[in-house]
């Protein structure tokens, strides 16, 4: 069977030895092609990588969904590739990706429990949708199904995860908003917005139409086929009504349209709701009584991946887990893998700010160097055991997702 | 009347001139049996590499087997069946592809007709009315210049302008014209319309000026002494020598409007459908059959739009 990957293959095979340049015995620095998304690839860690390892990191960068596409597509061009848990189902499958050792991850039994366990302080967390731990660990290196128990082969070492919500402006909306419910509320009219990205889309209209109290989902992320109708039936219904101003899919835009005014309430990215925030502008990343919907990423090898480049890439991964990373991502808003090494190179203060929910008692600065809060101001939220606690959800794929993504495009033609 | 014979000898000359043409074919040198073939040949091995092997992947793939993460060849008929699921049984009601089509046409008909004024306009104020060459060039030029930056630019540039806080609507309040702001001005109907004309105006303009600009000055000097009215001399004479150029343009962004999905979703708010976008979010969830079987039907449409376009001027004797 000559399918495209094949094809591929051939292709890449092939420019290698054309293009072979001298071997040469000197151990030069290994370059890593690090696959994902814009928002994951922080130039300074990079750089600071490359300083302590001397290992080069190569960002590739391109959407979510492109992410798991070129992990089932070309599997060759990537060494490292950052991707969300919930592509998972679609990814081990396909065989491109290989379990990650855990005896060669230093710190693997330090991974936060909410990832490993699905719990917050012992307490189980919602599990609706793809829940990392239930997609955590392999049968074997190159197994191409999920491990019930946890095993030595692990999937994905996590590299940020955190608690979506909606965004909303305080200075234009009236009153308290404290339920998903307000997303299709007629009070916002045409002034609401969604993503137009379906798999995370239907998960923000599941959670607003649950929380409506005219639907209880078994699943909100693997729904059945009459789930997915009157899922949809309801957003035409609100669309028809003009509920919606606008739809996003990517980042810039859900940041147009909240710092223009043209929406005032939608689903948001946490860095999106920084990022209306750093402009001047008053945004509020709106906790809600129905909980978070959770996502968490983290770092896959591609199975073709050996020698020193899978050497540096368990280095590389080893020194992600080892602190300085989680610092900086931690000042970004997102949560690392190991939260104990991340604290120990974080001022108490900004570590009292970002994780235990409590007032800054200096300014807040960015990692790039921004005021990005004033002394004073409370992380929306709260703590971490708040806001990892209260998930209600996870992103996910579901099995019907064929389905989905179809009656998402008759939605959009509505 | 003298101008009058010169123009009708003109016109005379010009049809001699084009019956003359086959007579002054001189010896070629590659002609022969295998001459003609092997100078096509380049053209021919470029077409097929990046024109015809591509369309017969889609055209195979689209009868293909896919799960979620794997595609496998096969041939089944499901991948069409699906894209036309619910059409003849929800009728009269319009399922999700007729929708999407229908709304794609719609912006492509509304398009051609905005572009076509304003092209045709354009041009014949170009060509007729700015009378020195130099000048033609220069104004010619500055109709590009939107051109020089790049087409996401252009779009995004009606964003602050159109929004609900944006200058347009800040401006209506400022005079009183409205009181609250005008909501449909962005991510409307309007809008894509807008942005999709102020982007494609420009493949309407340049191949009607260029017709316009091969009609000889004679033959409306000519309608003009035998007493033709301004408006007559435009739908007797000018029109249907423009006419070459009026459906090249009409062939670009009919083709064009009909693949887009950028424009239609940036300005439209992601909010209408377009067969572009929808053959986008099909790739991006790895159903490439069913976003080839997408393609071909688009693929077809086009076609048939544009072999209607080609029925009413013959090309080929134009160019």
């Amino acid at each position: 069977m000559t399918t495209r990957r094949t094809f591929l293959k051939g292709a890449t095979a092939l420019g290698a030895t054309s293009l072979a340049a001298p071997y040469v015995h000197a151990q030069e620095a290994v370059t890593l092609r690090y696959l994902s998304t814009a928002v994951n690839q922080s130039p300074a860690i990079a750089q600071k990588a490359s300083e302590d390892l001397g290992i080069n990191i190569e960002y590739i960068a391109v959407t979510t969904d492109d992410v798991a596409r070129r992990v089932i597509t070309q599997p060759n061009l990537f060494d490292l590739v950052d991707t969300e848990y919930f592509a998972l189902p679609n990814l081990v499958p396909s065989g491109n990706l290989k379990g990650m050792d855990a005896n060669r991850i230093d710190r693997a039994d330090q991974i936060a429990s909410v990832i490993r366990e699905g719990t917050v302080d012992g307490q189980m967390v919602g599990t609706d949708g793809t829940a990392p731990f239930e997609v955590l660990y392999l049968e074997e290196e190159t197994g191409q199904s999920f491990a019930s128990d946890p095993s030595r082969w692990i999937t994905l070492i996590p590299t940020t995860y955190n608690a979506d919500t909606l965004g909303i402006r305080p200075d234009l909306i009236d009153g308290e908003v404290n339920s998903w419910a307000a997303l299709l509320d007629p009070k916002f009219a045409g002034k609401t917005a969604i993503l137009n990205i379906p798999s995370i889309g239907i998960m923000d209209a599941a959670m607003a139409i649950e929380a409506t109290g005219e639907i209880t989902y078994g699943d909100k992320g693997n729904m059945t086929r009459e789930e997915i109708d009157f899922t949809i039936d309801k957003l035409i219904e609100a669309k028809r009504a003009g509920q919606f101003r606008a739809f996003w899919s990517n980042f810039n835009e859900s940041v147009n349209l909240m710092a223009s005014g043209e929406v005032v309430i939608q689903s948001m990215w946490s860095p999106a709701v920084t990022a209306v925030r750093t402009q001047g502008i008053a945004c509020k990343y709106q906790p809600l009584k129905e909980g978070y919907r959770a996502w968490a990423s983290g770092f896959g090898l591609p199975r073709t991946l050996d020698g020193r480049k899978e050497d540096a890439a368990y280095e590389f991964i080893n020194w992600f887990l080892s602190g300085w990373a989680g610092a900086h991502l931690s000042k970004q808003g997102y949560y690392p893998a190991v939260l104990g090494t991340a604290k120990e190179y974080m001022e108490p203060y900004e570590w009292a700010y970002w994780y235990e929910g409590a007032e800054a008692e200096q300014d807040i600065m960015s990692p790039s160097g921004d005021l990005l809060e004033q002394a004073g101001a409370v992380r929306d939220g709260g703590s971490y055991e708040e806001r990892m606690g209260s998930v209600a959800c996870w992103n996910a794929v579901m099995d019907e997702n064929q389905y989905m993504v179809r009656k998402w495009n008759e939605f959009i033609a509505a | 009347m003298e101008r009058v014979h010169r123009g009708v000898t003109n016109a005379v000359n010009t049809g001699a001139g084009r019956a003359a043409r086959p007579a002054r074919t001189r010896r070629n040198p590659f002609a022969g049996t295998g001459g003609a073939l092997a100078l096509a040949l380049p053209m021919w091995l470029v077409f097929a590499l990046f024109f015809l092997l591509p369309l017969a992947v889609t055209v195979i793939v689209s009868f293909w087997e896919f799960t979620q993460y794997s595609i496998e060849p096969a041939f089944i008929l499901r991948n069409y069946a699906d894209l036309f699921d619910g059409c003849l049984e929800d009728l009269p009601y319009l399922c999700t592809t007729l929708k999407t089509y229908l709304s794609t046409l719609k912006f492509c008909f509304l398009v051609w007709l905005t572009t076509l004024i304003l092209g045709f306009t354009i041009a014949y104020f170009l060509a007729f009315h700015v009378r020195t060459l130099p000048m033609q060039v220069t104004l010619f030029l500055i109709c590009t210049i939107p051109f020089w930056t790049s087409i996401v630019i252009r779009m995004i540039a009606w964003i602050p302008l159109l929004g609900r806080n944006g200058l347009v609507n800040q401006a209506l309040i400022g005079m009183g014209v409205t009181d609250a702001p005008l909501e449909w001005l962005l991510y409307s109907d309007f809008s894509v319309i807008l942005a999709l004309t102020h982007l494609y105006a420009l493949f309407m303009v340049v191949p009607i000026y260029n017709s316009m600009m091969r009609i000889d000055p004679a033959l409306i000097e000519a309608a003009v002494d035998s007493g033709a009215s301004g408006l007559q001399t435009l739908t007797n004479v000018i029109v249907p020598l423009a006419k070459p150029g009026i459906i090249i343009g009409s062939i670009f962004v009919v083709t064009i409007v009909m693949g887009d999905f950028l424009t239609i979703g940036i300005m439209g708010g992601q909010q209408i459908a377009s067969v572009g976008k929808r053959i986008q979010t099909e790739i991006q969830y790895l159903q490439f059959p069913i976003a080839a079987a997408n393609a071909v039907m688009l693929l077809v449409a086009v076609m048939l739009a544009i072999s209607a376009l080609l029925r009413m001027v013959d090309i080929r004797k134009e160019l």
